[in-house]
């Protein structure tokens, strides 16, 4: 990194709020397979690698998984070297709808 | 029980580029497709290669949303937030139609190529994911299963034609899983400003449009691109970075892309725009190497889902859908020779690529990925060395510029050993020519 770059802070929410969902309520796509193996996960990628924040460290130590602003790009499937994470697409027609793509 | 002559899981490029194809020439087509709409999954910068488009619909031109024909293309190495070394290329030929190259916006386009698609006579149902493979006792393909009441649809041909992630053929074995070695994830913004100002701001009138293609440090030492690229009245702008260095890391994307629109050679560019989505997707960069079987009994896999995606020139719908062509016009032949869609006869799929532009550039640069993930410095300490040098030189202080040249050179020794300069270069060179 260069001496002068500051890593922005900002609310990725600002960004998802331009978007437009149909969330699948109470049926989410994506869950933690073992929650404890989270516990015991020290590079948690997951919250630096998710475009949507989806993943956030929990004060205990675990992980809090909300997916209603998942972007569906899979990233938190491929970046997990424990296989964590199950993943599917939502149903058909649910989830992220792109206005421009 | 329904039974189709070919299912075409997805309506991408590649997945609409098959099913035209095949509807055109009569055959029975199943397209599904898991979005409300085509195009509402997914995500392109996006330029559009006429080319591969004119082969599929000649007259595309005449009812295609289009948003701009590239008449100017600009390579910039930008640093994390100080400099901009870069170089364009304008050419008037470019303004010559027909164009060669346009922006699009993929959700406009992708239900534009799904009506063409209905059109042709292919039966199109949206909301329905494809969850796995039906397949016979000896393993051939026969079928998908949605998630669908009764949801099973018979084939005697599947084209998996379902994008980056690739579900439906790994799930089934037919491929192996995608990797976070050959994947990068790019995350994008569509920034909205009124036509004159895009026009002012990049130098161009009426429909013409540039594209900037963006390297260097700006990934903070990450392999990957940028890009920033002018629609009719919206500008797009993104960053992506392969996912094995990615979560090695602690930038989130969205600060890699922040960063780069608050870099101060792009933030006049898009100042007072408004920004009306964020989205983000993969992009398969493994390229020739990390290529899977492409067809088998009764299937074959087309576009991203198939790893086509040549990275160096950031080209991926055109052989997405020169991939979806091939792979339906193998199945016209087979059909009209009365042979079966077996592993033999779909090998004619391959040998077709093979002949193409799809697989000879893939070839061509098929030492890149391993090249620049191996020598990372390719990446950081060129980019920010041709800076330093520029800095030095114009910067006007009272030093000779044989001084200032001495010191460039002996910054650039400073930093790698002559043989590792030459060995560079000579890799360098071996991978891209
Ligand atoms: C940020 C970015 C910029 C890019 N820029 C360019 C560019 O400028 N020029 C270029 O040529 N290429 C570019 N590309 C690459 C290009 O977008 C892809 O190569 C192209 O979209 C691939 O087309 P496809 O049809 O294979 O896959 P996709 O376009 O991903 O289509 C796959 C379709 O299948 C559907 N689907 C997936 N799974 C299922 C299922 N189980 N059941 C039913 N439907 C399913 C999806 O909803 C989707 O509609 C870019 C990519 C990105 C991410
Ligand atoms: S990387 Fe995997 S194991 Fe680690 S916290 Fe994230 S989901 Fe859990
Ligand atoms: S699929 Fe992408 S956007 Fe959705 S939770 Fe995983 S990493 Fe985040």
């Amino acid at each position: 990194m260069s001496a002068t770059f500051v890593p922005p802070t900002l609310n990725v929410e600002e960004k998802l709020f331009q978007n437009r969902y149909r969330v699948d309520t109470g049926r989410p796509h994506i869950r933690v397979r073992n929650e404890s193996t989270c516990v015991s996960c020290d590079a948690k990628a997951c919250t630096v690698c998710c475009p949507a924040g989806c993943w956030r460290a929990d004060p205990a130590g675990g992980i809090e998984l909300v997916v209603d602003g998942c972007l569906e790009c899979g990233t938190c499937r491929l970046i997990c070297d424990q296989n964590n994470v199950d993943w599917n697409y939502p149903r058909g027609g649910f989830g992220i709808l792109f206005k421009f793509g | 029980m329904e039974k189709f002559d070919v299912i075409v899981v997805g309506a991408g490029p590649a997945g609409n580029g098959a099913a035209y194809t095949l509807a055109k020439a009569g055959l029975s087509v199943l397209q599904l497709e898991r979005g409300e709409s085509p195009g509402t999954k997914n995500v392109q910068g996006a330029i559009l290669y006429a080319d591969a488009l004119e082969k599929i619909i000649p007259d595309f031109r005449e009812t295609c949303p289009l948003e701009r024909h590239i008449i100017e293309q600009r390579m910039w190495l930008m640093d994390e937030d100080q400099t901009c070394t870069g170089m364009s290329y304008r050419d008037a030929r470019f303004s010559q139609e027909p164009y060669n190259r346009y922006t699009i916006i993929r959700a406009r386009f992708d239900r534009w190529f799904s009506d063409q698609v209905k059109k042709a006579g292919a039966l199109v149902v949206c909301e329905t994911t494809v969850t796995e493979l039906l397949r016979n006792g000896s393993g051939k393909v026969i079928g998908v299963r949605t998630e669908r009441e009764k949801g099973d649809i018979y084939a005697d041909c599947v084209i998996l034609a379902d994008g980056a992630n690739a579900l439906v053929g790994s799930r089934a074995g037919l491929r192996p899983e995608i990797t976070a070695d050959d994947m990068a994830l790019a995350v994008k913004e569509v920034l909205f400003l009124p036509k004159e100002t895009v026009d002012a701001r990049f130098n161009i009138s009426g429909t013409q449009g540039v594209v900037i293609e963006i390297a260097g440090n700006v990934t903070h030492g990450m392999l990957g691109t940028g890009f920033l690229y002018t629609n009719k009245d919206s500008l797009a702008i993104g960053i992506g970075c392969m996912l094995s260095d990615m979560k090695k890391q602690s930038l989130t994307p969205y600060q890699l892309l922040e960063g780069l629109k608050r870099h101060p050679t792009i933030k006049p560019l898009i100042e007072g725009a408004e920004m009306k989505e964020y989205s983000a997707h993969l992009i398969p960069e493994g390229g020739y190497k990390a290529l899977p079987q492409l067809y088998g009994d009764g299937w074959m896999i087309v576009g991203d889902a198939a790893g086509f995606v040549n990275a160096v020139h950031r080209e991926g719908s055109n052989l997405a859908m020169t991939s979806g062509r091939m792979a339906a016009e193998t199945l016209i032949a087979l059909k009209a020779a009365g042979k079966p869609y077996s592993a033999a006869n779909l090998a004619a799929y391959k040998r077709t690529l093979d002949d193409s532009f799809v697989m000879a550039d893939l070839k061509k640069y098929q030492d890149v990925p391993t090249l620049l993930t191996e020598q990372p410095h390719m990446l950081g300490m060129y980019p920010r060395f041709l800076g330093d040098a520029a800095r030095e030189l114009l910067t006007v202080d009272g030093v000779s510029k044989r001084a200032k040249q001495q010191k460039i050179m002996a910054d650039l020794k400073g930093k790698r050993s002559l043989l590792g300069l030459l060995g560079d270069a000579y890799r360098f060179w071996r991978a891209f020519r």
